[in-house]
């Protein structure tokens, strides 16, 4: 095979990126489900033919999917060869959602599209939204009690929604039949198959231009390349040992931290991952599959390299030993809902906590790592139908050798806006009393952390039932290289003169709320770095006079008022 | 002698158009070009002018775009403010909306415009259907304006929450603050923008105050050293929507000559399609650190109200739909780790720039491959400081990307123009034709100093059959100020099912919008040849988050067309149809346009100049495309007839800018002065 020129791979590598960028936006402007639409909980790739391997993925995309999606279409090529899924066709569209296939929980629904070129398969597009429900338990999948997983909803195989173009009706009949809020989840089907077209058009466009041959070509040696960087960052990191923990606070059901132990080896061009040492399978929704563990780690991986492109290469120098008989390698039917929100921030929580040993310009102090899912469900009797409101809310991200962590900065596995007070106060019947920069929360370090969010919001009608899945309310984002542990996560519930704390802290489900009741939330701060003592006087006392630290709080922690 | 300058100030130089004539007699033109006077931008405004010739006394309207604003906000060079909130929510202009900067990597931070130790909390709440939950506290509010005006506080910000829904709170507030606080910076949240979204209309608001006081003693200036030198008319100031204000005016909604700058270019390059027979195109303004983008469809430049000046910072006023991409001329060009050839995202900027600037630059840039491949002429590069050899600039890409790569020098700098080629149009794509329109219907119009150096290849890579270079390419933004008209906008949220919506209601919001608007733009009469009006909503279906621009033909529309030009906008945007869903009305929006009378653009080249085809041919020079050497013709775009044919290669050079015409495409001159190009 003679070599590609380097202009053609490069112009090449743009396109394929450009297809998946047009892929994720028009599935992002088009969706209904606001997780999809304002939280852009969805991603969009190209998947090799053969084994599925990630050819490119969208730059837009919600960082938790980065490794998942290959897995999926790895799946499903084999459930086809298997014939336990239909052979593709032109126009087909294969609806999945199981998460021991490649997935991460119930509700992130993918969708694959075969390409074909001159009547042969050439390529596979898929992408993953997040469906607002998806039946189970309680509304919006997040149970914090499930201990199978069909208690949290429907779980679909491959099968065709789409065959030749045309939707199966009687396939959808099922799925609505089986989910919360049915009547829009049409518009998201669409839309999410809308973009997988976009796709296959634009794809199409660089077919016709380099030929099938070329783009193969390309697509080999592009992955080799990536790989070939991948090492040389790899190269950069002092040989070693880098051993981590990070601790999930419950299961939901058994009340004991589930504990995740790193040991992260670097030798030569390679990074070696080993998580044996980690917690057996749990009762409770906190196990991940071993998808969802494996695109942590590349998550995390991308979050230190941030220039890295998005392909299969670039993580193949990344050895990552499944983790068998650890609650990070979850099999039927361990409950799932928490990994890909909570389990895989932890996860990679422990991926920069032992990279900043080896690299610490590099990487910050550990971030809030929780996306705090708060969601209420109820009936509004001034409107007289049912609601289920979701509030996510980032925390404060870890300083760093650079400066100090931002304040309400979103998941790391998302990307996602907060929704407005003012939109969540239209559609559902709360009053917000308070949505502020929680004081005091991040970590003090020669950088401190950034700061967590303290809101409180009121039922004002009828009756509603609470549930929470978030986490660090036990112990908070540590700090590094001598700086301070970030605050943990609070939840209250205030009943007249009661506070009530959920058992587990951070997780929780069905407590019931009444008109006049209120649920108040403080997220965590970031971890702080370096030691306290190297903060530049000016910044502690700047700090006072926003407010950010009471006066006492600043002597205590660095040592001189501000 | 009726003379009228559009004056715009940019980053770098100060551009001037001015048109002169003679009741009934022929139009002239003069344009000047000067630095712009960074610490007071009024020093270059009156340079321009004396530098066309004239004197500010033989003005008859001066109309101008300012980049005052912008760059307050941007450098942060903002007056002190300080804001009056609803208890609870003082840190929602700090908490934006739980974003990072970058999809991946979690370093970065962010400051917002307003400090905390100057965001007080009164008591008051308003709740989302408009009742009062707690009434204003008004003790409180005296207590906390009085504190910020004791803090040194130059303006004044009260964002109360639901203040779109029910504003008396903000009314009254804003009544107690300027009895107890005489000040002419004071910004109701609800006033600029009623619209919901606190955090976006919160940071409107403050971006508003933190350049009202900048504007104001800018404009101030300006008036007062045109009139000490004998001006006495009329000054219209351009803002971000496109259109212009009376100067008088233009303080008291300061934001929205942010971005100004951008817009009159788009504005230009309406007129000049107006006046083209063309109604859709691109428009494409590249510089050395980034590049402006727009689309006009139908002959209207998209406006929108989503812009985000900088991370945290978005500015939600309707404005031209202006998306900034960050590559230009100074994008560096490397070869990573992998051997892989990049282009961007790093930039050398405007300092030290390109190589070839002579400022100190040493990695190679798309403006040094430019010059290496002859598409540039060094001779001609207007920011050079120091001259640097081409022998230099070949040395840093053999020794950066050729030897690397294994190409010559040559196939290395064509790479990197290729390559960035390729990146622009992927960038121009996502903000302008992957929403659902045909390449094949546009045009790419192309100005700025860079825009007419690539537009050609860059026409190719993206579909498009034609570029337009205007006649004057580099006073694009000056044109604009020329050309534009008087425009005001008004945007009200409604956010209910149409099927629910009292359309009595709906004709009501649109008249007092249209009659609010029109009485602004009135007050320039004399100036205005016709007055016009357009209405808008935008629209979702019931459970979405985005909105669609649907436009309304008349204030009094019914129900059912309401329903069916939604419908017929989102199937052109998304190819989807919905019936089984309601559509719902979020905003309704009324512009009201006092249109000016048109400018002949055939004036803007000097007919007597242009009559001999072989007058314009300068000679020829070494171009390199297509993987080989050319001896490509120069012509001189001043001398060039109308008519005139010019087959690629060539380089057609004029003052202000230089244009490509690679090989196989074909460039004639219009009758009104266009280079039209079928690439």
């Amino acid at each position: 095979m003679s070599a590609i020129d380097p202009l053609t791979l490069a112009v090449i590598q743009a396109g394929l990126q450009q297809v998946c960028n047009e892929m994720d936006i028009a599935f992002s402007r088009s969706a209904f489900s606001p997780v999809i639409a304002e939280a852009d909980d969805r991603s969009d790739g190209i998947y090799d033919r053969e084994t599925g391997a990630l050819v490119a993925q969208g730059e837009y995309g919600l960082p938790v999917f980065v490794g998942t999606m290959q897995h999926s279409t790895g799946e499903l090529i084999r459930l086809i060869r298997e014939g336990q899924a239909g052979a593709p066709e032109p126009g087909d569209v294969y609806i999945v959602n199981d998460p021991y296939l490649g997935g991460t929980h119930l509700m992130d629904v993918r969708f694959a599209r075969p390409v074909f070129v001159d009547g042969e398969l050439f390529c596979w597009l898929q992408n993953t939204g997040h469906w607002p429900d998806i039946g189970g338990s309680v509304p919006g999948g997040f149970s914090a009690h499930a201990t199978e997983v069909e208690q949290e909803g429907l779980r679909l195989p491959p099968v065709k929604l789409f065959k030749r173009g045309e939707m199966d009706r009687e396939i959808f009949a099922i799925i609505c039949s089986n989910i919360r809020v049915a009547d829009q989840r049409i518009g998201d089907i669409k839309a999410q198959a809308a973009a997988l077209a976009v796709g296959e058009s634009r794809l199409g466009d660089l077919l016709a231009k380099y030929g099938r041959t070329t783009l193969d070509r390309a697509i080999a040696e592009i992955r080799a390349r990536s790989a070939d960087r991948m090492r040389a960052e790899i190269r950069g990191i002092p040989d070693g040992t880098y051993r981590s923990e990070a601790f999930v606070d419950s299961d939901g059901v058994v009340d004991e931290p589930l504990r995740i132990a790193l040991d992260l080896t670097k030798a030569g061009d390679s990074l070696t991952f080993d998580f044996s040492g980690s917690s057996p399978p749990c009762r409770g929704p906190m196990n991940s599959v071993w998808a969802t563990t494996l695109s942590s780690v590349y998550l995390a991986v991308k979050h230190v390299f941030p220039d890295m492109p998005i392909n299969a290469g670039t993580f193949a120098p990344l050895v990552v030993h499944r983790p068998e008989g650890t609650f990070l390698d979850a099999r039927y039917p361990r409950p799932v809902s928490g990994c890909a929100a909570e389990v895989s921030q932890r996860i990679a929580e422990s991926v920069f906590l032992a990279l900043v040993q080896a690299i610490p310009d590099r990487v910050t102090a550990a971030p809030a790592g929780t996306s705090g899912n708060f969601a209420l469900g109820g009936f509004d009797p001034e409107r007289n139908a049912p609601f289920v409101m979701y509030q996510i809310t980032g925390g404060g991200y870890g300083g760093n050798a650079h400066h100090d962590g931002l304040s309400n900065g979103c998941s790391t596995i998302g990307i996602s806006k907060t929704a407005p007070v003012e939109v969540m106060e239209q559609y559902y019947p709360v009053l917000f009393r308070r949505f502020a920069l929680r004081e005091g929360s991040g970590g003090a370090g020669a950088h401190r952390g950034g700061f967590g969010v303290h809101y409180e919001v009121e039922l004002l009608r009828g009756e509603a039932r609470a549930s929470f899945v978030m986490d660090h309310g036990r112990f908070g984002p540590p700090g590094v290289r001598g700086g301070a542990d970030g605050a943990p996560n609070v939840v209250r519930i205030h009943r007249g003169a009661e506070t009530l704390t959920p058992l587990h802290l951070s997780k929780d489900q069905n407590i019931a709320i009444r008109a006049g009741d209120r649920v108040e939330i403080m997220t965590p701060g970031g971890g702080g770095y370096g030691d306290p003592g190297g903060r530049d006087p000016a910044l502690v006392e700047r700090d006072v006079a926003r407010g950010y630290y009471r006066a006492d709080e600043a002597e205590r922690l660095w040592g001189r008022r501000g | 002698m009726r003379r009228v300058a559009g004056i715009d100030v940019g980053g770098t130089f100060t551009d001037l158009l001015l048109t002169e004539a003679e009741p009934g007699g022929p139009l002239r033109v003069r344009l000047a070009k000067v630095p712009t006077t960074v610490r007071n931008q009024a020093g270059g405004v009156i340079a321009a002018i004396e530098a066309a010739g004239v004197a500010p006394a033989d003005l008859g309207l001066v109309i101008h775009g300012t980049t005052a604003t912008t760059n307050a906000v941007l450098e942060r060079k903002t007056a002190r403010v300080g804001l009056v909130t609803t208890a609870g929510f003082r840190d929602v202009l700090e908490l934006g909306r739980r974003t990072r900067p970058k999809p991946y990597g979690l370093f970065g931070t962010f400051e917002p415009l307003i400090p905390r130790e100057l965001r007080r909390e009164v008591p008051e709440r308003v709740m989302a259907d408009g009742r009062v939950h707690t009434p204003l506290d008004e003790a409180a509010l005296r207590a906390a304006v009085l504190a910020l005006r004791e803090a040194g506080c130059e303006a004044l910000v009260i964002h109360f929450l639901h203040a779109y829904a029910n504003p008396a709170h903000e009314l009254r507030a804003g009544e107690i603050a300027r009895e107890i606080w005489p000040n002419a910076y004071v910004t109701l949240g609800h006033a600029l923008l009623s619209e919901f979204r606190e955090y976006e209309r919160g940071t409107t608001a403050s971006v508003n105050a933190a350049v009202q006081p900048i504007l104001d003693r800018y404009i101030r200036r300006l008036q007062d050293e045109l009139r000490a030198q004998g001006f006495s008319r009329d000054l219209l100031v351009m803002n971000g929507n496109g259109g212009t204000v009376p100067a008088g005016r233009v303080v008291e909604a300061a934001a929205k000559t942010v971005m100004s700058g951008p817009a009159s270019g788009v504005m230009a390059a309406a007129a000049t399609l107006a006046q083209s027979g063309l109604s859709n195109a691109i428009t494409y303004d590249m510089g050395g650190t980034s590049t402006d983008v727009a689309l006009i469809a139908g002959g209207v430049p998209e406006v929108s109200a989503e812009l985000t000046l900088a991370y945290g910072l978005p500015v939600h006023l309707p404005m031209v739909d202006v998306h900034t991409v960050g590559a230009g001329g100074g994008s560096i060009a490397s070869v990573d780790r992998a051997g892989m050839l990049r282009v961007g995202p790093e930039s050398a900027g405007s300092e030290p720039g390109p190589i070839g600037y002579g400022r100190g630059g040493t990695r190679p840039t798309i403006t040094d491959a430019n010059l290496v491949l002859g598409r540039l002429d060094p001779e001609r590069l207007t920011a050079v400081r120091a001259g640097v050899s081409l022998d230099a600039i070949r040395a840093a890409f053999d020794r950066d990307l050729a030897g690397p790569l294994g190409l010559s020098v040559e196939e290395a700098a064509a790479a990197v123009i290729r390559l960035g080629t390729v990146h622009m149009s992927g960038a121009i794509r996502m903000v302008s034709l992957s929403r659902g329109y045909d390449p094949r219907d546009f045009v790419l119009f192309a100005f700025g100093g860079a825009g007419p150096l690539h537009a050609v290849a860059l026409a190719r890579e993206l579909g498009i059959p034609e570029v337009l270079v205007p006649a004057r390419p580099g006073l694009t933004n000056a044109l604009g100020c020329l050309v534009a008209d008087l425009r005001q906008d008004r945007v009200n949220t409604l956010n209910r099912p149409l099927d629910g919506l009292d359309m009595a209601e709906l004709h009501s919001v649109l008249e007092a919008q249209a009659a609010d608007a029109l009485s602004v733009v009135e007050e320039e009469r004399a100036e205005i040849e016709a007055t016009t009006l357009t209405y808008g909503a935008d629209m979702q279906f019931r459970g979405q988050t985005h909105l669609i621009r649907v436009a309304i033909p008349s204030p009094d529309i019914d129900r059912a067309t309401l329903q069916a030009l939604f419908e017929a906008a989102y199937f052109r945007r998304f190819q989807v149809r919905l019936p089984e869903i309601r559509a719902v009305v979020v905003n309704l929006v009324t512009s009201v346009i006092g249109r000016r009378r048109t400018l002949p653009l055939a004036a803007l080249l000097d007919p007597d100049a242009r009559t001999d085809f072989d007058g314009a041919r300068l000679g020829t020079r070494a171009l390199h495309a297509d993987g080989r050497w050319h001896e490509a013709a120069v012509y001189a775009r001043e001398r060039l007839p109308e008519g005139a044919r010019v087959e690629g290669p060539a380089v057609i050079q004029q003052l202000d800018a230089t244009t490509v015409v690679e090989p196989g495409a074909v460039a004639s001159v219009d009758p009104i002065g266009n280079l039209r190009i079928r690439v």
